[in-house]
């Protein structure tokens, strides 16, 4: 029972990070905006809420300063993409790189530095409840903030109109354009959105996960979360499940050598990746399913006066 | 006011200005960034970029550098015409050392002539071997090869660890996780003395030029350009998309594993945990800025080049870590596709006939 609890609050944890970058993509790829630089804005919150977090002593200045890191980068994007219309697999690789070099800059003092993370609240009564008081009512506050992004999401999408206006243009940008409605500044929004949210996992990662700053320390987990939209054929619920899968598989690395099957350690690393081919070939073979749920606009430049 | 206006066509002039303008405005931008960090900006760019570059040993290692850029920029541009994304080329280069380094450790004391040639050709067919595997997921199941073949950089370079780490670690190594250093029959001559410039680089001009033929004289490569510039008219013509995706990634494949196996056994000359400081994804910003054009990538490569120079530099005087060449790299390519506005659009500053009507 102890080792299942456990098992199941570090999968809870391990995919946290990952929920919150992939339900920001969601929203940004729902307006027809493909951005690839989810690694980069990852990162750039991970340095930043590290950073300053270690020098104010206050976390949630960190976790404020990586939601404005993952904003400000992805303002990066949308100017070139959106303003400029350039390409958006080229500018997303180019938001990574640039990502994972400047915070390897700004977080060089910081490298070894160990924090006191983020812990789990504490709530009097129905914390101490025997199984589920430390599943339900002893998480960390960002797991609980990242359950109430993922119903506001929902709830954003497909309950307000809003959020149909958004669905509408990342269908077809012209006709939403045709009835009057300001597609740039909506893809603006929703591409600032998932640059936030990106920079929250980032900022999870480095005072929640492991509290503490290594270079390049998001290892690929911005890409797993594109990975996700696709995987969740662009549904919250399924893209939410497909998180906390890649946590499960994340923490089985740690388990696989405990109960004694002997694999080299990078193999074991080598898991989430393998899997998240896996999961996408398993979904992509469905051409159908794909282009029902993608948006159709999905990575195409759009301008009203073109 | 100043107002953007749709060029009747794309300026040719702006295309081939606008590489050039972003690199000196990511000059500019290093320019401030170390007056940013408190040194005197003229005394830091003269000893980034002018410097490392002053004698013949520095222009030795602009090339050895330029080398695997252009190597895997150019294959990587043969996909990017037709919109084939590999961005695998980190892994592909990493797989071609293995392959092409495991071939070297196989015959250690071989001596034979034919070492060198051999581990050049595995290092190639371990490149293609790594992009096959989204080239095949893309063609078969309709997998977006983005993702796979990013995912597969993070698995080649696990891989590559666990080698050095395990069985091929050097027993007389001090447990250090290197290979054995390969034997001089396996390394690749020098071909400037008193620098490290080495055959690989003649190998990337080659390929350059390679590169240039398939895309100007051969029907594929016609097809693969009209595919990229409107995909529509190459499906109505009938171009078999599939084979457009096998040959994008091979090319790219096939030079970056070439690139891997040339850094193995050219600068380096043993595998290591690392043998790559990102060309991988450097060489797709200098795709981008060489206009996927074989002397643009050439050009642009040297470019690449010295940023990692400077980059190194940075290193050794002010003690920055190497990743701050990606900042400028990351730089360097937003600025290219904002400035590549103006292919397209001009500006004009006067008012428009109704505005003056208007007011």
């Amino acid at each position: 029972m102890e080792t299942a609890t456990a098992i199941f609050l570090a999968t809870l944890a391990a995919g946290t990070p990952l929920v919150f970058a992939a339900l920001g993509e969601l929203v940004a790829e729902k307006s027809g905006v493909l951005n690839l630089g989810v690694e980069g804005m990852m990162i750039a919150g991970a340095v930043l809420a590290f950073l300053v977090a270690a020098e104010t002593g206050v976390l949630w200045l960190g976790v404020l300063a990586a939601v404005l890191a993952g904003a400000a980068m992805a303002a990066l994007f949308a100017v070139v993409t959106l303003s400029f219309q350039a390409n958006q697999v080229a500018a997303g690789l180019a938001l990574t790189i640039f990502g994972i070099g400047a915070s390897a800059y700004l977080g060089l003092d910081y490298t070894g530095v160990a924090l006191k993370g983020i812990g789990p609240v504490d709530i009097p009564v129905l914390g101490e409840l025997p199984v589920i008081g430390p599943l339900l009512f002893a998480l960390d506050p960002l797991v609980y903030l990242s359950f109430v992004m993922f119903a506001a999401v929902v709830w954003f999408l497909y309950r307000t109109k809003a959020g149909l206006v958004l669905r509408g243009i990342g269908e077809s940008p012209a006709s939403a354009h045709a009835i009057g409605y300001p597609v740039i500044g909506i893809r603006y929004l929703a591409v600032l959105f998932g640059g936030a949210m990106a920079g929250l996992g980032g900022a999870y990662l480095a005072l929640a996960y492991t509290p503490l700053w290594v270079e390049a320390m998001t290892a690929g987990r911005g890409w797993i979360a594109l990975a996700l939209v696709v995987f969740g054929t662009w549904r919250p619920g399924r893209v939410m499940l497909g998180a906390y899968l890649f946590g499960g598989i994340t923490i089985v690395q740690f388990h696989v050598q405990a109960i004694g099957i002997d694999l080299p350690p990078q193999v074991l690393s080598m898991l989430p990746y393998l899997a998240t081919i896996v999961v996408l070939v398993l979904i992509s073979r469905h051409a159908g399913m794909i282009r029902i749920n993608a948006p159709a606009s999905l990575g195409m430049s759009y301008h009203p006066a073109a | 006011m100043i107002r953007l206006e749709p060029r009747p066509r794309a300026s040719k002039a702006m295309r081939y200005l606008s590489p050039v303008i972003a690199a000196a405005l990511t000059g500019v931008c290093g320019v401030i960034f170390s007056a940013l960090a408190g040194l005197d900006p003229l005394d830091t760019f003269y000893a980034f970029f002018i410097a490392p570059i002053d004698d013949r040993y520095g222009l030795g290692e602009l090339g050895v550098k330029a080398a695997p850029l252009m190597l895997i920029a150019t294959g990587l541009a043969i996909g990017f015409r037709s919109n084939v994304w590999n961005i695998g080329a980190e892994g592909q280069l990493t797989l071609g050392a293995v392959s092409g380094g495991g071939l070297v450790l196989l015959f250690y004391d071989s001596g034979s002539a034919w070492l060198l040639p051999g581990a050049v050709v595995a290092g190639a067919i371990g490149g293609m071997l790594w992009a096959a595997i989204p080239a095949i997921l893309r063609t078969r199941f309709n997998t977006n090869e983005i993702l796979v073949s990013l995912m597969l950089n993070y698995v080649a370079l696990l891989l590559l660890s666990y080698l050095v780490h395990g069985p091929w670690r050097d027993p007389e190594g001090f447990n250090f996780p290197e290979s054995r250093l390969f034997p001089d029959s396996a390394m690749l001559p020098v071909i400037l003395a008193d620098t490290r410039l080495h055959l690989g680089f003649l190998f990337a001009v080659a390929a350059v030029a390679i590169g240039w033929v398939f895309v100007r004289r051969s029907f594929i490569g016609y097809q693969m350009r009209v595919a990229g510039l409107a995909g529509g008219a190459a499906e109505y013509a009938g171009f078999n998309r599939a084979r457009m995706i096998w040959i994008g990634l091979l090319a790219g494949g096939a030079a970056a594993g070439v690139a891997g196996i040339c850094e193995a056994a050219g600068p380096i000359g043993q595998l290591l945990p690392s043998i790559s400081p990102g060309y991988g994804y450097a060489a797709i910003i200098v795709a981008f800025v060489g206009r996927l054009h074989p002397i643009g990538i050439l050009l642009a490569s040297l470019l690449m080049s010295l940023l990692y120079l400077g980059g190194e530099a940075a290193q050794m005087e002010l003690g920055l870590p190497s990743a701050v060449t990606g900042i400028f790299q990351g730089v360097l390519l937003f600025l290219l596709l904002a400035v590549d506005l103006f292919v397209n659009y001009r500006v004009r500053f006067k008012t428009t006939v109704v505005e003056e009507a208007l007011s």
